[in-house]
C-alpha cells in the first residue's frame, strides 16, 4: 500500500469540503477520483500535495505518517501534482520553466539532456530549448508532466488533464501514464470524463458533498452508472426535437483579425453561417484561436462592417452594446474576470450583460430591483447555489458561476448566441442541463455557436461541426456520420506528434 | 507567525471599521510621536481633534473647518470615481491652479464691469481650465498609452510655474504697486465668493461640494455610468465585455476630475484667498487623495474624510502655534493617517490567522 487516507476532515467556513474520507492507493495503481464540482475533489488533493492541512484525520505514505507542511516536502517524500490550469512562464523557455519548480535545479544544458531523456522515454517529445508561449496546450501540459517525472515521483497527481488534449493527444497521455503505472507509480487522477476513467483506471472512489459514497472498478461500471453515483440521482439525456432551419441569422466572412492577447492566434479568413434554429460545435484545441473568435463576435474586437452580420445586417463595426441590441448575446470562456467581475455581486453581474435586452436600466438608471429580480430568477432557473444573490460572484464555485452566466445570457431572448467552453468545469448534471438549455433555445429559434474542447459535448448537441486550427476554420459538416478519426483529423492530428510511441 | 487569509466575500464591517481605527491608530502613533518630541501627547491630540470644534475659539474655527473642508470634498470626488475606473489622476493640484487662474482671468478680464453673469462666467471657464489641464495626460494615456500616474503629477510643477507668471506677471495688480499677486476679488463684488451667512465659512465652494457628493453617490449607486466606471476598476476586461469603451472611460473620468478640481480652484481664488498669489492656499490637490482613500471612494465617506481631514489641518495649526509643534509633525501625522487606513484595508478582504498549522509543522 502506497498511501492510505484516514477520516481526512477539512472545513472551511459555512462548508465542509471534505468528511471522514477514506481510501487508499496501492503502488502502481491508477486510481480515479470521481465527483461534481465542490464535492471536494480539489481540497482533498491540496491535502495530500500539502497545500491545506486537514483539520483531523491522518496519511500514512508507505507506512509511515504523512503530514506534508508544503508542496515542497510533498514533492521530497515523491508526491507529485500536473495542475489543471498551468503555472508556466509563456517567455522562457521549457528548461527554463523546468528549473524554476527545483529546489536546487541542475545547470542548464545538464538539465536539457535530462528533459530530453525523460521526455523520448515516456513518449513525451519535447524540445528544451523552446519558448513555452509558442507550445500547444497539450505540450504545456508535457512539460508540467516531466517536470514532474524528472522528480522521480512515486505518486503522480492529475487534475483534469485531458480537458486541453485532442483525441490523439490523450492516447499519448494514456500511454505514457500506463508505462509510468508498470514502473510502479501510482497515478491520482482527477477527472469528470467517465469515459477515460473506464480506458485508464483500476480503480475509482466516488466523492458527494465531501463525503466518499463509493468505491468501484470503473471497467464493470457503465459511465452512466458512475455519473449517477456521482451526482445521486438519475441523469438525463438531452433531448433535441427536431427542428427545421430557418433563414441564416449569423453571417461571418472571410474575417480575418490579429490577436490582442500575448502569444495569442491571430484568425485566418474564417468564414462560416448559423441558420435560425442551428447549434453550430467549433471545435479545437485551446489556443488555436477561439479566445480571438469570440471577442470578435462580442464586439469587443472590432472588424470591416461586413465580416460579422446578424440577419444579413452588417454589425463589424459595433462594439458589445450594439451588437447585443441588434440580437446577438456572447458567453466568454474566463467566468473569473471577463464573463463576470468576480468581486461584484450576482446582481451586479446579471446587469453586466443583460442591462440592455432585459430592460434593467431607464434613461440610463438602473433599476435594481428589478436587476435583482432577473438575477433570482436566474438562479432558480439554473439551479445556481448560491445564499442569494448578493453574494460576489467569486464565493460561487466554478460550476456555479457557470450556471449563472450561462442562464444570464440564455434568457436574453437573443437571436445570435455565442458561447466559449459552455460546461468547462461544471459537473456531469449540471453540463446535462446547460446542453439541454441550449438546444431549448435552438428549437425556440436561435442561431446557435458552442465554440467548445470537448469533443462529446459537441457531437451531443451540434447540428453543424468544424475545427478552428491555428486561427483557420474547417468547413462546417453535418455532425452525422463523422467519426473520431476524422475529427481527430481536421483536428491537425496530434500535432505532429504520431511518431511517439513508435517503438510499442 | 501571521497569516492572510482572503475571504471568500469582502467584509461589510471591515469596511466600515477601517477608517474609525486607522484615525485611532493614528492617534496613538501620532502620540507617541509627540510625546518623544517631549509635548505632551494628551494635550496634542486635544487640541488637533477637540478644541476646534468644541474649545474656546470653536465659533470662529467651525468656520475653518468648512473652508478647508470644501476645496478637499470637491477634489476627492472628482479623484474617486477616476480611482474607482483605475485611472490615477494624482495631478489634481495642477488642475486645481489651472482652474484657479482661468477662473480668475475671466473674472479680471472684466473688471470692473458689474455684471451678475460674471461669476457664472468664471466658474464655467475655472472647471474649464481644470477640465484642459486633466485632458493632456488623458490624451498621452489614450494615444500614446503614458502612464497618467506620471504625466498628471509632473504637470503640477508645471502649473506652478505658470502660477508664478500669472501673480508676477500677466494676472498682477495693475495698481499694486509692483507686488506680485492679482486684484483681491474681495473688492470685486461680481466676482466675489464670499461666505453665503457672515462668518459661517460657508461660500459657493462648500455648496458645490455637498452637491456634487450627492449627485456622485446616485452616479455611482444607480447609474449605468457609475456601474461602469466601478466595473471599469474591478474588472478591466469584464468592462469592456459589458460594452465599456476604456478611452471614453479615461478622457471622461479625467476630465470629471480635472473640472472639479479646477472648480475648487475658482471658489478658493475667489473666496477664502482672496486674490492669484504666488502661493495661493495650496496642497489640497495631493491632501484630496488621502480625503478620496479615508472616504472609502464613496463620496458620503469622503464627506466626512474631508471634515476629518480638515480637522487636522485646522488642528495642526492650533498645535503648532499654541504648543510649538513644528508643521512637518503635523504633515507626519496627516501622512500616518494614510500609512494606518491603507495598512489596516487590507481586513477588509482578508482575514488575520495567527500561529498557522503549516508553519508550526513547517518548524519542526
Amino acid at each position: 500500500m502506497l498511501l492510505r487516507l484516514e477520516g481526512l476532515t477539512k472545513a472551511y467556513p459555512g462548508v465542509v469540503a471534505n468528511s471522514d474520507v477514506s481510501f487508499s492507493i496501492g503502488t502502481g495503481e491508477v486510481h480515479a477520483l470521481l465527483g461534481e464540482n465542490g464535492a471536494g475533489k480539489s481540497t482533498l488533493v491540496k491535502m495530500i500535495y500539502g497545500l491545506v492541512k486537514p483539520d483531523s484525520g491522518r496519511m500514512e505514505l508507505r507506512g509511515k505518517p504523512y503530514q506534508p507542511a508544503k508542496p515542497a516536502e510533498a514533492r521530497r517524500l515523491g508526491v507529485a501534482m500536473v495542475f489543471q490550469h498551468f503555472s508556466l512562464f509563456e517567455a522562457l523557455t521549457v528548461a527554463e520553466n523546468v528549473a524554476l519548480g527545483m529546489e536546487t535545479p541542475p545547470p542548464m544544458r545538464e538539465l536539457a539532456t535530462r528533459i530530453r531523456a525523460v521526455s523520448e522515454e515516456y513518449g513525451l517529445p519535447l524540445d528544451p530549448a523552446r519558448l513555452v508561449g509558442d507550445l500547444s496546450a497539450g505540450e504545456r501540459q508535457r512539460v508540467e508532466i516531466i517536470r514532474c517525472l524528472l522528480q522521480d515521483p512515486k505518486l503522480l497527481i492529475m487534475d483534469e488533464p485531458t480537458s486541453v488534449l485532442t483525441p490523439q493527444e490523450v492516447e499519448i497521455l494514456f500511454k505514457t501514464l500506463r508505462q509510468l503505472s508498470r514502473e510502479g507509480t501510482a497515478i491520482l487522477y482527477i477527472s469528470h470524463k467517465l469515459e477515460e476513467i473506464r480506458a485508464l483506471c483500476d480503480t475509482a472512489t466516488i466523492l458527494r458533498r465531501g463525503r466518499v459514497v463509493a468505491t468501484c472498478t470503473p471497467r464493470e461500471r457503465t459511465a452512466r452508472e458512475m455519473a449517477e453515483l456521482m451526482v445521486g440521482a438519475t441523469l438525463s439525456v438531452p433531448e433535441r426535437a427536431p427542428g427545421a432551419k430557418g433563414e441564416v441569422a449569423l453571417g461571418v466572412s472571410d474575417l480575418s483579425i490579429a490577436s490582442p492577447i500575448p502569444f495569442g492566434t491571430s484568425l485566418k479568413a474564417v468564414s462560416f453561417t448559423v441558420a435560425r434554429g442551428e447549434v453550430l460545435g467549433i471545435a479545437g484545441v485551446a489556443g488555436n484561436g477561439q479566445d480571438e473568435l469570440l471577442l470578435a463576435l462580442s464586439g469587443e474586437l472590432r472588424t470591416a462592417p461586413d465580416k460579422v452580420r446578424v440577419s444579413s445586417r452588417p454589425v463589424g463595426d459595433l462594439g458589445p452594446t450594439e451588437r447585443r441590441r441588434a440580437g446577438l448575446v456572447a458567453a466568454p470562456e474566463d467566468r473569473y474576470g471577463h464573463a463576470a467581475a468576480p468581486d461584484m455581486s450576482l446582481v451586479e453581474n446579471a446587469f453586466l450583460t443583460a442591462g440592455l435586452r432585459r430592460g434593467l436600466a431607464a434613461r440610463g438608471f438602473i433599476d435594481w430591483k428589478k436587476t435583482r429580480g432577473f438575477a433570482e430568477e436566474i438562479i432558480r432557473d439554473y439551479d445556481v447555489r448560491t445564499p442569494g444573490p448578493d453574494v460576489a460572484a467569486r464565493a460561487l464555485s466554478g460550476g456555479n458561476l457557470q450556471k449563472f452566466l450561462m442562464g444570464r445570457e440564455l434568457m436574453q431572448g437573443a437571436g445570435v448566441i455565442v458561447i466559449n467552453q459552455p460546461t468547462w468545469g461544471v459537473d456531469a448534471a449540471a453540463a446535462a442541463s446547460i446542453r439541454q438549455k441550449i438546444l431549448d433555445q435552438a428549437a425556440g429559434g436561435a442561431a446557435v455557436v458552442v465554440i467548445s474542447q470537448d469533443l462529446d459535448e459537441l457531437l451531443e448537441v451540434a447540428d453543424t461541426f468544424a475545427v478552428l486550427n491555428e486561427g483557420r476554420l474547417t468547413k462546417p459538416r453535418p455532425t452525422q456520420g463523422l467519426t473520431m478519426d476524422e475529427i481527430g483529423m481536421m483536428m491537425g492530428g496530434a500535432h505532429g506528434m504520431e511518431a511517439a510511441h513508435h517503438a510499442e | 507567525m501571521l497569516r492572510l487569509e482572503k475571504r471568500p466575500n469582502p467584509s461589510r464591517f471591515w469596511l466600515y471599521a477601517t477608517p474609525v481605527v486607522a484615525v485611532i491608530l493614528t492617534m496613538v502613533a501620532g502620540g507617541l510621536l509627540f510625546a518623544l518630541m517631549g509635548k505632551n501627547p494628551f494635550a496634542v491630540i486635544r487640541t488637533i481633534f477637540w478644541d476646534p470644534v468644541f474649545g474656546e475659539f470653536a465659533w470662529y474655527l467651525r468656520g475653518q473647518l468648512l473652508v478647508k473642508a470644501g476645496p478637499l470634498i470637491l477634489i476627492a470626488i472628482g479623484l474617486a470615481l477616476g480611482f474607482r475606473a483605475g485611472i490615477w489622476n494624482i495631478g489634481a493640484e495642477g488642475q486645481y491652479i489651472m482652474g484657479a487662474i482661468v477662473g480668475a482671468g475671466v473674472g479680471l478680464a472684466f473688471y470692473p464691469t458689474e455684471n451678475r453673469l460674471i461669476f457664472p462666467a468664471m466658474i464655467v471657464a475655472g472647471a474649464f481650465g481644470g477640465w484642459a489641464w486633466a485632458m493632456i495626460p488623458a490624451i498621452l494615456k489614450t494615444r500614446f498609452n503614458t502612464n497618467e500616474i506620471l504625466v498628471s503629477l509632473m504637470l503640477v510643477y508645471v502649473a506652478q510655474t505658470i502660477l508664478a507668471k500669472a501673480a508676477t506677471g500677466f494676472l498682477r495688480n495693475p495698481e499694486g504697486s509692483g507686488f506680485p499677486g492679482s486684484r483681491n476679488f474681495g473688492n470685486y463684488p461680481a466676482a466675489a465668493n464670499p461666505d453665503l451667512i457672515d462668518g459661517s465659512g460657508l461660500h459657493w465652494g462648500g455648496v458645490a461640494a455637498l452637491v456634487v457628493a450627492v449627485l456622485a453617490f446616485v452616479l455611482l449607486s444607480r447609474h449605468a455610468l457609475g456601474f461602469q466606471i466601478r466595473l471599469a476598476g474591478q474588472a478591466p476586461r469584464a468592462a469592456r465585455f459589458h460594452g465599456v469603451s476604456p478611452t471614453k472611460l479615461t478622457v471622461l473620468c479625467m476630465g470629471l476630475s480635472g473640472a472639479l478640481a479646477g472648480l475648487a480652484g475658482l471658489f478658493e481664488v475667489t473666496g477664502p484667498a482672496g486674490q492669484i498669489s504666488i502661493d495661493f492656499n495650496t496642497g489640497y490637490g495631493f491632501t484630496a487623495i488621502i480625503v478620496a482613500f479615508l472616504g472609502r471612494l464613496n463620496p458620503l465617506g469622503i464627506v466626512l474624510a474631508g471634515l476629518l481631514m480638515a480637522l487636522t489641518y485646522v488642528g495642526g495649526e492650533m498645535a503648532a502655534t499654541n504648543l510649538g509643534l513644528p508643521a512637518a509633525a503635523i504633515q507626519v501625522f496627516q501622512g500616518m493617517l494614510l500609512f494606518f487606513l491603507l495598512a489596516v484595508d487590507v481586513l477588509t478582504n482578508y482575514r488575520l490567522r495567527i500561529g498557522a498549522g503549516a508553519a508550526k509543522a513547517g518548524a519542526r
